[in-house]
């Protein structure tokens, strides 16, 4: 009776997008055998020591359980109310692949690697003006409205271009021709073959830091945050310590949704999760709420920032500037990439721009498709020597 | 790294929910029922207990008093990135190896079978915390600190000994533990730790406490405090918790707050006097900026109209 009503409690669960296998079932029949079901308060606690693994599931859990103990009919009625809150690994949204499948049906359109529009620059600048909004717009994001030569060039771009960071030296240690000698290396070498003695040693590993992206997905940034969020589901496939968050209004963590590895329902994911698309910007409120709730989350171990956004903002800069100068200082690395930025004669004059840039450690140009391209060389040429701005690293 | 009385014979492990949480309390750790039971489901059902919670909730505390209260080893593996097998399992005694080596080689007695036999005994091993916690003949406390802190391939390190309580060490083999272990594993969040791992844990989110059982911690955590302070000094902290600050103030902060008040002789909270403490209450500068800034006195207007610092 117990094991009947606990398997059907986790199917709930389950089908709510928390991850509940059939082991957690099993140990949670036997979680009530310890405990009993005599105080609800009791089970409550134990099931939720078995079933949950992150904090924020709680919430999810508790309105599941309180359901759950008036009567199992009712959830299933509740639960079809939760479920678009939800979001986690198991509730993977069956996004269309139709554009590209349509795309690849009708193959006497332009195909990609054609060159980009040459009147692309001019059309984003006019872009780029004010288009704020100060009322949220809470529109989602159609990703569907991409074509197939954006969609391909961009993710084709995003695959290859590299992480906007050098790799520094973790305290993990790797094998290296020169270096520490590795004494236990060295001697278990030596039992292979008698008689020699080939010192082995270890030097520090160089790897990339974590890296976290916040990407401005605000109505003057569109074109480009969907750009980027190509180039950003390329880097967390590539990269697992990269956490990624939008912004517009209101800050959103995107991370798990770029976990698939097809672009498409992990850009649909992403739509999907962010409400403020194409709304405003208030940077200085978003940048306020990553510094209080996630930098000493996300910014652990020396994670470098990615902040990707232009800058035009109607937020109050006093508090811009602190906000950006507290995220640098917990930072290891802040690297802006701004589309509004050219290479020549780009002036910062927006209030947003002059309080953030005294902050950033490198400021680089994704302003279009042929920049994006560029990036991959500017971005080496940044990547060798750390610049002279914090002359004490 | 190790504390407690070695080899000391285990108490019977307790038998409900309510004597673990009275055996805890005797050992002066007040937890609240949730925390009880997913402990006595640790306990119970052989798995570690993963919690997460804010810095200064009692995490690590409840390791220690565990071992106090079952009378067990406290093994603990504080984590740091980089931290790896040598440091953390076992590591082989090469020292001793090399003298080995030379010793037979003086000897003209290079048997390369037995050498090789001998170099990797289990005498030549220097156990470290996680290969300890397998070899007791009485189950101890595995206390992994702040796991956050350790890179991914750590995690990755723990799943065998977690899971399946066993070890297995490329030259020797496999070492499984004769009395598994309790493990309590901690995180502060400070990075998301493996699903893998999580899943073969209990999970438990060690949140603040209430009132009423703050005002029992502080009972026992200071003593010297008057019953008026502490409940003066636990409403303050209550309400200063629904404020949006950068770092809440946790129950080791509560604590060294009151003894704080004690030692300048506090029998009350006044303006002044909390204005002149707060550095033992909050760690940010702009957390103290804007209590000074006028939040502390509103909190204590607060505390007033409700009657509690008449």
């Amino acid at each position: 009776m117990i094991a009947e009503n606990v398997a059907h409690f986790a199917r709930v669960l389950r089908s709510a997008g928390l991850a509940v296998g059939p082991d957690r079932v099993v140990a949670a029949v036997a979680a009530l055998d310890c405990v009993g079901v005599e105080r609800r308060g009791d089970v409550h606690a134990a099931l939720s020591a078995v079933m949950l693994d992150r904090h924020d599931q709680q919430p999810l859990f508790d309105a599941a359980f309180d359901a759950f103990w008036r009567d199992p009919k009712l959830l299933e009625k509740l639960l079809m109310e939760l479920l678009p809150r939800i979001s986690g690994r198991g509730t993977r949204p069956q996004a269309p692949r139709s554009n590209r499948l349509a795309q690849a049906l009708a193959p006497e359109r332009d195909r990609p690697g054609a060159p980009v529009n040459p009147s692309a620059s001019e059309e984003i600048r006019f872009d780029a003006s004010f288009t704020f909004s100060d009322r949220e717009r809470l529109q989602r994001a159609d990703f569907d409205t991409m074509t197939s030569e954006e969609f391909a060039l961009a993710s084709r771009l995003a695959e290859e271009l590299p992480p906007p960071v050098a790799p520094v030296r973790r305290r993990r240690h790797e094998r290296a021709p020169r270096g520490v000698p590795d004494l236990r290396a060295t001697l278990r070498a030596m039992v292979r073959a008698p008689h020699t003695l080939v010192p082995l040693t270890t030097r520090p590993r160089r790897e990339l830091p974590p890296l976290v992206v916040l990407l401005d997905v605000s109505g003057s940034m569109d074109r480009y945050a969907r750009v980027m969020l190509h180039y950003i589901h390329g880097l967390a496939r590539r990269h697992p310590r990269l956490h990624a968050f939008t912004f517009g209004t209101r800050l959103t963590d995107v991370t798990r949704c770029l976990r698939d590895r097809d672009p498409d329902v992990a850009l649909a994911a992403v739509g999907q999760r962010t409400g403020d698309w194409h709304g405003g910007t208030r940077i200085a409120s978003c940048l306020a709420e990553f510094n209080r709730h996630w930098a000493r989350r996300v910014l652990g171990a020396n994670a470098a920032v990615l902040l990707v956004t232009d800058g035009l903002d109607r937020d109050d800069h006093g508090s811009l500037a602190d906000e950006a100068a507290r995220l640098r200082r917990s930072a290891h690395e802040l690297v802006w990439l701004n589309p509004l930025l050219r290479f020549e004669g780009f002036e910062p004059r927006a209030a947003g721009v002059r309080a953030l840039l005294p902050h950033v450690d490198r400021f680089l140009p994704v302003h279009n498709l042929a920049s994006l391209a560029d990036l991959r060389r500017a971005l080496q040429a940044a990547a060798s020597p750390r610049p002279s701005s914090r002359p004490w690293n | 790294m190790t504390d407690g009385a070695d080899g000391a014979a285990r108490r019977p492990s307790p038998a409900s929910v309510d004597e673990l949480a009275a055996l805890l309390a005797a050992q002066d750790y007040v937890c609240d029922r949730s925390l009880a039971t997913a402990l006595f489901l640790a306990l119970k059902l052989g798995r570690p207990l993963f919690l997460e919670g804010e810095p200064g909730v009692g995490k690590t505390e409840l390791a220690k008093s565990l071992a106090r209260a079952l009378d067990a080893l406290l093994l603990r593996v504080q984590c740091f990135e980089g931290l790896d097998v040598a440091q953390t399992a076992y590591e082989w005694n090469v020292a001793r190896q090399m003298i080995e080596i030379r010793l037979a080689e003086a000897a003209h007695d290079v048997d390369r079978e037995r050498l090789a036999r001998s170099l990797y005994s289990r005498e030549m091993l220097i156990e470290r915390p996680l290969l300890q916690a397998l070899t007791q003949a009485s189950s101890p406390v595995l206390l992994i600190d702040e796991l956050d802190r350790a890179d991914e391939p750590f995690d990755a390190f723990l799943l065998e000994v977690l899971a399946e309580n066993q070890l297995t060490i490329p030259e020797l083999g496999t070492v499984r533990a004769t009395a598994p272990p309790v493990t309590i594993i901690t995180s502060n969040r400070t990075r998301e730790v493996h699903d893998a791992l999580k899943r073969r844990c209990l999970y438990h989110w060690v949140g603040f406490p209430d009132i009423e059982r703050e005002l029992q911690i502080l009972r026992i955590r200071a003593p010297g405090a008057s019953q008026r302070l502490s409940r003066q000094v636990v409403g303050f902290v209550q309400r200063m918790r629904g404020l949006d600050l950068f770092k809440a103030p946790g129950v080791a902060e509560t604590i060294d707050w009151t003894n704080a008040l004690v030692a300048l002789d506090a029998i009350s909270l006044d303006p002044r006097t909390v204005h002149d403490t707060l550095g033992v209450l909050l760690k940010y500068q702009d957390d103290i900026e804007r209590l000074r800034a006028g939040d502390s006195d509103r909190l204590l207007d607060e505390l007033r109209a409700a009657g509690a610092l008449a």
